[in-house]
């Protein structure tokens, strides 16, 4: 990956690719073990990619969005790796569509640069254009059209022709599972079918890069089901960036996440990292209170440090005569009762005793604060 | 060249596969035919007394029938331009379908071209009808048909123009009814600032009057073929369309 990195940089000073002569897209890339030659520019350059294990799909940096009054999306950056899914999540509101519509050159960043398969979103975007399905929040499909129909047309806009479109065509609505609706009209059709018939749209053209905004919004349970595997199943030969508000979805379909929040990143980590935070270290919640209304923090803290096993104490809140301690332990060791009877032995009352562990839920609303849990009624409904 | 014609296929048929066209064609067909009636009606009435009052030479079929008759087609052009253009980027920006298109490796032109070209073609098949009523004028009389083609031409200059400017409209708006309304509004002024030379000579008179779509046609009705004219018609077409360049492109800066 170093190396590739390397390549990527001199392949930049020189300005974009003329068209044609390297395959910026990936595979080329990929498969290519040994010292290779390629031509780039004027000048001929020796690049070693031997441990070019992947390739980076999506680059942004510093990605910012100003509209009028609001900054929707304020200097974020990440990088996407060939055949990865990545969940953005946040409430709603946070960026993400915009974030979205930047990556697939609808909209103009204010500043900041995102590059797809190698190509700019501003200065090339056609060619970004070229390797990018997209699925807006609501399927962009026109209800005069029968399905085949307008898959052939979006394909024709995406370039493809003659035998070619046929193919892809009667191939994507296997895959989507929307053949048996091939000669309806597309405004007859139930919501599940939409979103299905707008991902068959979004792959017809076979792009490196696909892009979904919140694919499985509006749709039942079953439904939702059939389309995380769908998108699962489309991994690896396209790298897929999808959001959504719904946190089992991440789970259940993705590699990575992002957390926006009022346009700011607030996380980037795998979704394996991220439940290992969850799970954590034991920690603990102690409410302590004073028997007769005071009572003195420090001395509280010190007794609980002393509790055998027990890592870290730190002072959450106090206010009058109570006061909460997260008590973080060694790993494997159950504390929880030395505790409480380190705090009853010393004359205090042991009002609360809880533990503290996040679930990515809790790791959600805590980074994306107050807003997400307006949310919460939604998400849950939708899990169910 | 391509994508225009994607584009264009795919207008067509959202007019042609909806009810749309075929209401437009059916109510100008009717509208066109009982003007035909009336001109040949009163054609008739009129010849009957010319013999009566032993006036012999013969009347010009092209300067009574079809002069005036496509004088009258640019008028009610005037009420059906606006219901081929409104939808045509109001409905897309309402339904969301604007995102699949200028997210697509097409350019901005090619859509906009596209789309006014299938207005164009949708308005060429409104004249078809006129074209019909007048095969029975060649049938039964001896029209000359090289000033009716002349004067064809400038019909679908003068609606060209005006559906580039009916096109731009419909990109500033989600709702259709709003697109209509301002592009019969802005159609209708167009067609009726040549009145001012009638009684005023001033400078802005003169530029107004200038500026009148209807003034630029009587060459084209005469069946004169003037190039200053034609040029101030595709000047509106290009303008127009330049303006709903503008307009789309700002529409991503801004939305």
């Amino acid at each position: 990956m170093g190396e590739y990195h390397l390549c990527e940089a001199s392949v930049r000073k020189r300005g974009p690719l003329p068209a044609g002569t390297i395959d910026i897209s990936g595979a080329h890339f990929l498969e290519c073990s040994r010292p290779a030659r390629l031509p780039c520019g004027s000048a001929r350059q020796t690049v070693y990619l031997s441990v070019a294990n992947y390739f980076l799909m999506i680059t942004v940096k510093e990605l910012s969005k100003k509209y009028a009054r609001t900054i929707a999306v304020d200097q974020i950056s990440f990088e996407v790796a060939k055949g990865q899914i990545v969940g953005f999540l946040g409430p709603n509101g946070a960026g993400k569509t915009t974030t979205m519509r930047m990556l697939t050159c609808f909209l103009p960043p204010s500043a900041g640069t995102a590059t797809v398969a190698g190509f700019d979103v501003l200065e090339q975007s056609l060619e970004v254009r070229k390797r990018i399905g997209y699925l807006p929040e609501t399927p962009p499909i026109y209800p005069e059209m029968e399905t085949a129909e307008y898959l052939r047309f979006v394909g024709k806009l995406k370039g493809l022709t003659g035998a070619d479109l046929q193919k892809r065509v009667d191939y994507v609505c296997d895959r989507c599972a929307v053949a048996d609706v091939r000669n309806k009209l597309l405004g007859k059709l139930s919501k599940g079918y939409r979103q299905r018939v707008g991902l068959a749209q979004a792959i017809v053209h076979n792009p490196d890069v696909l892009i979904l905004d919140e694919p499985t919004a509006g749709l039942d349970p079953k439904q939702i089901n059939e389309t995380r595997d769908l998108i699962k199943s489309l991994a690896g030969d396209h790298t897929i960036i999808l959001s959504t508000h719904i946190l089992p979805e991440v789970e259940q379909t993705c590699e990575q996440v992002l957390i926006i929040n009022k346009g700011k990143l607030v996380a980037t980590d795998s979704v394996r990292n991220l439940q290992a935070r969850a799970r954590g270290a034991e920690s603990v919640l102690v409410e302590v209170a004073g028997r007769n209304g005071g009572l003195e923090t420090a001395a509280v803290q010190q007794k609980l440090e002393q509790v055998s096993g027990v890592s870290r104490v730190l002072s959450k809140e106090q206010n009058d005569g109570r006061a909460v301690f997260e008590v973080e332990s060694q790993k494997g060791r159950f504390v929880r009762g030395d505790l409480a009877r380190a705090v009853v032995e010393s004359g205090w009352d042991l009002n609360e005793l809880r533990p503290a562990s996040m679930s990515l839920e809790e790791i959600f609303l805590q980074l994306t604060g107050s807003e997400a849990e307006t949310e919460q009624p939604g998400a849950k409904g939708e899990q169910a | 060249m391509k994508n225009v014609w994607i584009i264009c296929r795919k207008e067509l048929g959202s007019y042609f596969v909806s009810p749309v066209a075929y209401i437009l064609l059916a109510m100008f067909g009717l509208i066109f035919g009982f003007f035909f009636w009336n001109a040949l009606g009163e054609f008739i009435i009129e010849g009957i007394q010319m013999q009566m009052r032993g006036q012999t030479f013969p009347m010009n079929v092209n300067e009574w029938i079809i002069r005036p008759l496509l004088h009258n087609v640019t008028v009610i052009g005037l009420f059906f331009i606006p219901l081929i253009t409104m939808r045509l980027f109001a409905e897309e920006k309402r339904t969301g379908t604007i995102e699949l298109l200028v997210t697509s490796p097409v350019r901005d032109l090619e859509i906009i071209v596209g789309k006014w070209l299938a207005a164009l073609v949708l308005y060429a098949c409104m004249l078809f009808f006129t074209a019909l009523n007048f095969a029975f004028l060649f049938k039964y009389g001896n029209p000359d048909w090289k000033p009716l083609a002349v004067t064809y031409l400038g019909l679908l200059l003068q609606a060209g123009g005006l559906l580039a400017i009916g096109t731009f409209i419909s990109t500033t708006t989600k709702n259709q009814i709003v697109a209509g309304a301002v592009t019969f509004g802005v159609c209708l002024l167009l067609f009726v600032f040549g009145w001012v030379s009638g009684y005023d000579s001033a400078l802005w008179a003169r530029v107004l009057s200038y500026m009148s779509v209807a003034t630029h046609f009587d060459s084209f009705e005469k069946g004169v073929l003037d190039s200053k004219d034609a040029v101030f018609y595709l000047t509106v077409i290009f303008v127009g369309l330049f303006f709903t360049a503008r307009s789309l492109e700002s529409l991503r800066w801004r939305s």
